[in-house]
């Protein structure tokens, strides 16, 4: 047995006598317990925070906040947050079964985000870095108008600046609450990402669950290098849309990043405890 | 007989008692021209006060007529010495794409639109109008080649989407319209864009970063089809006329947000009536365009375009 193996071991041990202890917790102290939404083991809150929100037992991994994902990747106390005066208006007064106005204040109240990106300045393991991270919380991580100003600035302060840039995504696609001016910020990001390429400005994407629509076809996918989240799917089209268009059943992995890795589509897929030090080695490597 | 709208229905019936008149006076040899002759100024008045109001669901239905020109059909009325250039040069020729140089109004352009078909031969042929990664690439590769030798380009949109389909995913379909997006801000030439029929997410825009962006009249462009939001929002597809309202599709629309630079008048009754009449407002409007872009630096044409979308969206700032 090797030591990882050993490490392992133990870890299914500690699990499963903690899920044996849960029987006696379970009605005192609920909170403190989760099950698996994957393998239904039960776990610790704290052990799956504590690995970064991948199950510890069948290393599932949850999709996180922005927050949360800027915590686990840049460098304590690093982020320097910016843009954050930019908010969401209600441009078409849009109402379907609700008013997107009101849909827009549940949203922030719900994630305490203006809107479904965080922008600013950080550092990952000492290298400076523009980073644009959404939020899928925020109405499925769509882009209106102030995710498509937010990113666009941040890689303008990237051009600024001249250090890399990374977008963290994770969007059903374009809002279609602002319709056509929705889409358009998918040309307004595109544009931009445009020039951090003239410029020979390293731009990294890490498309996290899930990743599509307008977002893979615009500043999602536009980058250098695109690295992948382990078991994240990613695709233009929903999986339900392209089903009844063809009529066929779809494989088990489609649109999965092992499944896009195969097709060439991304650089990279990587597990979430290895993000930071993946990013890490392509900022040095690309520093002049 | 050609298609009839539901919404023409007023019309037809009008159209039907002039018939009906017709034959009782070659049948019976009165004197009906008064009457017929009344019976066509209220129909022609009809489908003004029709054309006039037409509410977002049927410029949908318009936009979406099998008989509306379809791309070559533009090429043909528009253009001389149309040389089609095909492939991705990567194993495909993606025939809902097409493109190719031309002499517009004596010079050379690069013309590239999206091709629909009429029947369903044609539309299988080019796949309901709905291009592939490899049409978005075999498009790239066409800008590219206008940029080196300095031609004009222009785009003619008429799609429901990019394709959803196994191979288009496995092939990149999101990453090719990306790419197509991000170059066509780089290009150094006059770029025009025209959504002609339908413009609908992505897939139109995939061809639509321009220097000046036109509409037909009755053409629509929205972020999704309203019959996609209204299974997402409304959890029912039957509701897509709530859904074309809300989502604030039509050319006059889309000149208040500032989306469009231009809308291209039709002749009344829509583009399908009169092929020639609406080619030559198409063309007119793209020849304005053209002289207005021609005195522009490539720099310029750049900056101009990049400002364009840069100042698209609505937010507040705090």
């Amino acid at each position: 047995m090797s030591i990882q193996e050993w490490f392992e071991k133990r870890k299914e041990a500690q699990i499963e006598r903690r899920a044996k202890e849960i029987k006696g917790v379970e009605n005192d102290a609920p909170e403190l317990w989760t099950k698996c939404v994957h393998c239904e083991t039960q776990l610790l809150k704290t052990d799956l925070e504590e690995n970064q929100m991948v199950c510890p037992h069948c290393d599932y991994h949850y999709k996180i906040s922005a927050r949360k994902r800027i915590h686990q990747l840049v460098d304590e106390d690093s982020f320097e947050e910016l843009f954050t005066g930019v908010k969401p208006t209600d441009p078409l007064e849009f109402f379907d079964s609700e008013s997107y106005a009101d849909r827009l204040k549940k949203a922030q109240a719900k994630t305490g985000l203006n809107d479904a990106v965080i922008t600013g300045i950080a550092e990952i393991c000492g290298h400076k870095i523009a980073i644009a991270v959404m939020d899928f919380e925020f109405m499925g991580g769509s882009m209106g108008s102030v995710v498509g100003e937010k990113v666009t600035r941040i890689m303008e302060k990237a051009l600024e600046l001249k250090i890399p840039m990374l977008a963290v995504t994770s969007s059903g696609g374009a809002r279609m609450q602002e319709s056509a001016l929705s889409l358009m910020q998918m040309a307004k990001t595109s544009c931009a990402a445009g020039k951090l390429d003239e410029a020979g400005i390293l731009y990294i994407n890490l498309l996290t669950e899930p990743t599509f629509g307008g977002i893979t076809a615009s500043f999602g996918t536009l980058g250098d290098i695109l690295i992948a989240e382990q078991g994240a799917r990613i695709g233009f089209a929903g999986r339900r849309v392209i089903e009844q268009t063809i009529r066929q059943k779809l494989p088990e992995d489609f649109q999965t990043a092992e499944y896009l890795l195969k097709y060439g589509q991304v650089d990279i897929v990587s597990k979430r405890r290895n993000l930071r030090k993946t990013l890490a080695n392509i900022l040095e490597m690309h520093e002049a | 007989m050609a298609t009839v709208l539901d919404f023409e229905k007023p019309i037809i019936d009008i159209q039907n008692k002039i018939e009906e008149l017709r034959q009782l006076s070659e049948s019976s040899g009165l004197d009906l021209e008064d009457q017929i002759e009344s019976f066509e100024k209220q129909a022609e008045d009809k489908k003004k006060e029709l054309y006039s109001t037409l509410k977002p669901s049927q410029k949908l239905q318009i936009s979406r007529h099998s008989e509306r020109p379809k791309f070559l059909d533009y090429v043909n009325l528009m253009c001389e010495d149309f040389i089609e250039l095909h492939g991705d040069r990567e194993g495909m020729d993606d025939r809902a794409i097409i493109g190719g140089i031309a002499k517009f109004s004596g010079k050379p352009v690069m013309i590239i639109g999206i091709q629909k078909g009429k029947s369903t031969k044609e539309n299988l042929e080019y796949n309901f109008g709905m291009p592939q990664p490899q049409g978005y690439r075999k498009a790239l590769r066409l800008f590219k080649h206008a940029n080196k030798f300095k031609m004009p380009i222009i785009t003619i949109i008429d799609t429901p989407g990019a394709y959803p389909g196994i191979k288009a995913e496995e092939t990149g379909q999101g990453a090719a319209i990306a790419m197509n997006l991000r170059e066509m801000s780089k290009l150094s030439v006059p770029v025009i864009a025209i959504i002609s029929g339908e413009g609908c997410s992505g897939g139109a825009l995939g061809l639509a970063v321009a220097n000046n962006v036109m509409m037909l009249e009755h053409a629509y462009y929205t972020v999704i089809s309203p019959e996609g939001c209204a299974s997402i929002l409304w959890r029912d597809a039957a509701k897509f006329s709530d859904a074309a309202d809300a989502l604030k599709i039509t050319s006059g629309d889309l000149l208040e947000f500032g989306i469009i630079d231009e809308e291209i008048p039709e002749p009344v009754g829509g583009a399908h009536t009169d092929y020639e009449a609406t080619a030559k407002s198409m063309k007119d409007a793209i020849d304005r365009a053209l002289n207005k872009l021609s005195g522009m630096s490539p720099e310029e044409l750049r900056n101009q375009r990049y400002d364009k979308f840069r100042k698209m969206g609505q937010f507040i700032e705090m």
